[in-house]
């Protein structure tokens, strides 16, 4: 939906819609990674993001709260209130820190989350 | 332009600093520094927290890194021998020859040595430099007993570096007849001593050493008086001693008592050779702070860079923390009584002493000392230099208003002139503030702060800066709102009403009706404690469960690595030997680390989220309930035994405490809620220091409200005395309902009281007198809370669906996080340390 990468994406169903609570987020395990999912129905459309959040290395974004800055849809994440950007996943707080978005797709009432396969060597190491 | 500074300290490098800044579009500039000391410039003010853990590298000014990033090439180590002013240039140790247009000295000064036989003995140390400290460290390793030869500003400083070094044994022997001399006045003087004596250190005045005691190493020092002390090591701080011997082999003219002499633009009598710092005499004195010494090293920079600026002395007002004890001087201290009038304020129970001068007709003040008790220092600073008008009772500046609820005994922000100084740390005037407020539409503390820069320092100006933005608004007839968030135009107190009006049940019908945009992390949760105060439903019911804080999202408290703790309510702190057993075996099955809190019920940390809802169950069935540790809502009412086993309790102070804590459970608030009920006067509960305290007297009971401990810690005020157990709860009742209704977000009850207009005699008004006709409409509202309470564990523990939100994968519901990690600590875990963070880029 929002990532730049299109090519080589690997589309994998997450979990069905209604898994993910209204104007909240889950997590969601991908081989080895952890992947925040959010239902932002509020504003119709789904997001994800890695789970850790970079500033203390916590998994814990799918267990924040979305909402918006300036109209632009955010993610704060539970243990400091560092507020990501759920569009370009940079941060909103000032810090220099930027977390990774993944392309989002429902069908029926499956959700796909698409990963770039490539990527996946070092991710594993850091997200 | 090639610029040579001989000095690299905290002056020094300032003047790099500020040259850099004001230079940075011309590349022509060269800049060369030499320094005596082998690390760059360092925060000597703040050399004693070398001992409280800081390292060197804490304490830099800036890294060497920095000198070269901005093309100034740093020799260290390396002190200038020569100056040849004909050639213009200078010559180092090491042999370097650097040419100058303009010469710079930031030599500083070094510690004042007295002639006493015996300094040079093992043992005896100087307290200026990061290697004086490390010297004195290994040393302080083999000494059980200290002394400090100064009982000034440094001396003191070196005395609390003494202590921190566990040498508790320590005394300072001063030559005048008191403390601080320079600083403070005699009774000044005399309270600042006990309070020092109190905290174990011997003091000496009107004592002159004479002689150092020992062979190679020092083993005591023998005085004038002929009296003498055994002493395992000496710290020498009685003074400084301005380093001009390089501007004196120059030529340069010094001063007789030494400092290199210098006009209004810190130019010495050389036009090309300037003096900034403590080495720097401007007509006749020594400026040893480090404030002034940054004024001059601005006045150097602005006049290279073509601006204009003179210095024309500088205030030497001070107030600092000495060992604890807070000491401040402003303008004139010394004024005798002749020449003004004094107002004194001494309590030598507190150790707190307070002294104005003030001008003849009582209209100015002109300067005062502060010990104990500072807190006043910026204002009676700022009403010093601005000469405000003090109000009629003068007095009140340093006792606060003292007759009813007339508010602020000065003038308040709104009394200061234009050039008052708010943020020093950027020097920002007043004039600047409103400024930006009436020019440039600042309309929130951020925007004045990135439009100024005030208050991005030390930040302690900042309530100033809120004061001034509110005030100058309000003058010019905007109403200044105090909105939540973006996403509504509301306080709190107006979206209560607004959601109550409306009969509004969930956050997306709140944002729909009266908000705009999706929300955030600070309207969600505040909302949500709105609902919960109003309608007391299951916060996790749908639609308002993804609007709670992530503690009250998953009823526990999100710790370091992402696990839970939780904590079951224990009333009281009356607990049966069957439900510690539970306890415990919980704890051990589910591997989790216990502690007793401070509010007398027991933590199990470490849970995982999965393991929530099963933990619960056990405890649920032995008769347990949420304890509410996660939410902003009542915690604990502490107690202690009372009267029926204290042979002093006056009444049965558990029991009341069970039927408080009973009454109040799950009571959703602006914030956290803590209680306490103490059976006697001696107070084990410490009541006085939460939200409302109850202590037992002969004739009932006497109700405390508005107390804190935590970061800000305030004692309770008396609310109402000697009540019956019914009286005391129907007060508590409009008291916390009062609260809910009115606080705004985040906001201790202690902070509503100090922001509300009226203070404590408003609040007994409400409460007591009912002098708003709401008591009882305020007590029905609390009556509905208290009979709509359930335990929101239990509805989780019998309700399938909402224990689905309690997996970590949404589609591995029975995997844990499998990055959770522990490590023992002493036969049971601790979470692990924060990760480092890994490179940017990722």
């Amino acid at each position: 939906m929002n990532n730049p990468i299109t090519e080589n994406l690997t589309w994998f169903p997450a979990c069905k819609t209604y898994d993910v609570p209204d104007n909240g987020g889950v997590c969601v395990k991908y081989k080895h990674k952890q992947i925040a999912l959010f239902n932002f129905t509020r504003r119709g459309e789904w997001y994800a993001s890695q789970n850790m959040c970079p500033h203390r290395m916590q998994m814990a974004l799918s267990r924040g709260m979305i909402g918006s800055l300036e109209g632009e849809p955010k993610i704060a994440c539970p243990f400091h209130k560092k507020n990501f950007s759920l569009i370009d996943g940079r941060c909103m707080s000032g810090d220099d820190y930027k977390i990774k978005t993944y392309p989002v797709k429902i069908e029926d009432d499956l959700v796909f989350i698409g990963v770039s396969e490539e990527e996946d060597h070092y991710e594993t190491v850091c997200v | 332009m090639k610029i040579v500074i001989i000095g690299n300290g905290m002056v020094g490098y300032k003047f790099c600093e500020k040259l850099v800044a004001k230079f940075n579009a011309h590349s022509s500039l060269s800049i060369t520094v030499f320094g005596e000391e082998v690390r760059p410039a360092y925060d000597r003010v703040h050399l004693s927290e070398y001992f409280a853990g800081k390292s060197a590298e804490d304490l830099s000014m800036a890294p060497a890194q920095w000198y070269a990033d901005n093309h100034i090439k740093l020799h260290l180590g390396d002190p200038v021998q020569s100056i040849d002013r004909l050639n213009k240039t200078v010559h180092s140790l090491h042999g370097i020859t650097a040419p100058y247009d303009f010469l710079i000295l930031a030599t500083g000064s070094s510690a004042f040595v007295p002639p006493i036989p015996g300094v040079e003995k093992q043992g005896v140390f100087i307290y200026r430099t990061i290697e004086d400290l490390e010297m004195m460290t290994e040393y302080a390793k083999k000494s059980k007993t200290g002394a400090v030869i100064g009982g000034g500003l440094l001396g003191l400083e070196a005395a609390k570096a003494m202590l921190d070094l566990g040498i508790t044994d320590t005394q300072v022997i001063e030559f005048a007849p008191r403390l601080m001399p320079r600083q403070i006045d005699d009774a000044g003087s005399k309270i600042l001593q006990s309070k020092l004596e109190a905290l174990g250190l011997k003091i000496h005045t009107s004592k002159n050493t004479s002689t150092i005691l020992g062979d190679d190493c020092i083993t005591g020092m023998r005085f004038s008086d002929d009296t003498h002390i055994d002493v395992d090591m000496l710290v020498i701080s009685a003074g400084i001693k301005p380093r001009d011997e390089i501007a004196k082999l120059a030529g340069l003219e010094v001063g007789q008592r030494g400092g290199i002499v210098v006009n209004e633009r810190m130019q010495t009598n050389d036009p090309h050779i300037f003096a900034i710092g403590e080495c720097a005499l401007y007509k006749g004195m020594i400026y040893g702070l480090v404030a002034p010494g940054y004024e001059m090293a601005d006045v150097v920079a602005t006049r290279l860079a073509g601006g204009e600026k003179t210095f024309t002395g500088y205030d030497m007002s001070t107030k600092l923390k000495l060992i604890g004890v807070d000491v401040a001087s402003f303008g004139d201290p010394f004024i005798p009584q002749a020449d003004c009038r004094t107002v004194v304020f001494e309590d030598t129970m507190k150790g707190i002493y307070k002294r104005i001068n003030i001008t003849k007709d009582g209209k100015h003040l002109l300067g005062g000392v502060l010990i104990g008790d500072a807190e006043a220092y910026n204002m009676l600073l700022q009403t010093t230099k601005s000469k405000l008008a003090l109000p009629p009772n003068p007095e009140d500046v340093i006792l606060g208003s003292r007759g009813g609820a007339e508010g602020e005994g000065g003038a308040g922000v709104a009394g200061l002139p234009d050039d008052a100084l708010i943020c020093s740390c950027e020097a920002i005037t007043k004039g600047h503030i409103c400024n930006s407020v009436t020019e440039q539409g600042c309309e929130s503390v951020d925007a004045i702060k990135k439009c100024t820069k005030a208050g991005t320092g030390c930040g302690g100006c900042v309530p100033m800066l809120k004061d001034l933005m509110v005030h100058t608004m309000k003058s010019q007839g905007k109403y200044v709102r105090n909105v939540l968030c973006e996403h509504f135009s509301y306080s709190r107190q107006e979206l209560y009403d607004l959601v109550k009006v409306k009969q509004l049940k969930s956050y997306d019908a709140v944002l729909d009706e009266i908000g705009h945009g999706d929300g955030c992390e600070v309207c969600k949760p505040a909302v949500a404690s709105i609902l919960a105060s109003l309608w007391n439903e299951m916060i996790l019911k749908k639609g308002n469960d993804t609007a709670q804080d992530s503690n009250d999202r998953y009823l526990a408290n999100i710790q370091k690595g992402g696990t839970y703790s939780v904590v079951p309510r224990v009333p009281g702190g009356e607990i049966t030997p069957e439900k510690l057993i539970v306890i415990g075996q919980v704890a051990q099955k589910y591997n989790l680390y216990t502690k007793i809190t401070g509010g007398q019920r027991i933590d199990l940390f470490g849970a995982h989220l999965n393991d929530l809802p099963a933990i619960w169950k056990e405890l649920i069935e032995a008769g347990f309930e949420s304890g509410h540790a996660y939410g902003k809502a009542l915690r604990t009412v502490k107690s202690c035994v009372g009267s029926t086993w204290c042979r002093f309790g006056l009444h049965d102070s558990v029991s009341y405490a069970i039927r408080i804590e009973e009454r109040y459970r799950g009571l959703r608030a602006p914030h956290k809620i803590k209680s306490a009920v103490s059976g006697c006067v001696r107070e084990c509960a410490e009541a006085q220091s939460k939200d409302f305290g109850i202590i037992a007297t002969e004739k009932g009971w006497n109700l405390y409200v508005c107390g804190n401990g935590g970061s800000k810690p305030q004692h309770a005020l008396l609310l109402a005395t000697d009540l019956d157990s019914e009286t005391c709860i129907k007060y508590i009742d409009r008291f916390l309902m009062f609260y809910i209704k009115t606080a705004d977000p985040l906001t201790r009850t202690a902070t509503w009281l100090n922001k509300m207009e009226g203070g404590i005699d408003y609040l007994r008004n409400v409460v007591v007198n009912d002098s708003l006709g709401i008591g009882q409409q305020l007590e029905e509202e609390m009556q509905l809370l208290v009979d709509s309470y359930e335990c929101e564990w239990k509805a989780v523990v019998e309700n399938p669906e909402l224990q689905k939100r309690f997996s970590h994968f949404v589609n591995a519901p029975e995997e844990k996080d499998p990055t959770i990690k522990f490590e023992p600590l002493r036969e049971q875990k601790k979470a692990t340390e924060w990760k480092p963070q890994p490179l940017k880029g990722l």
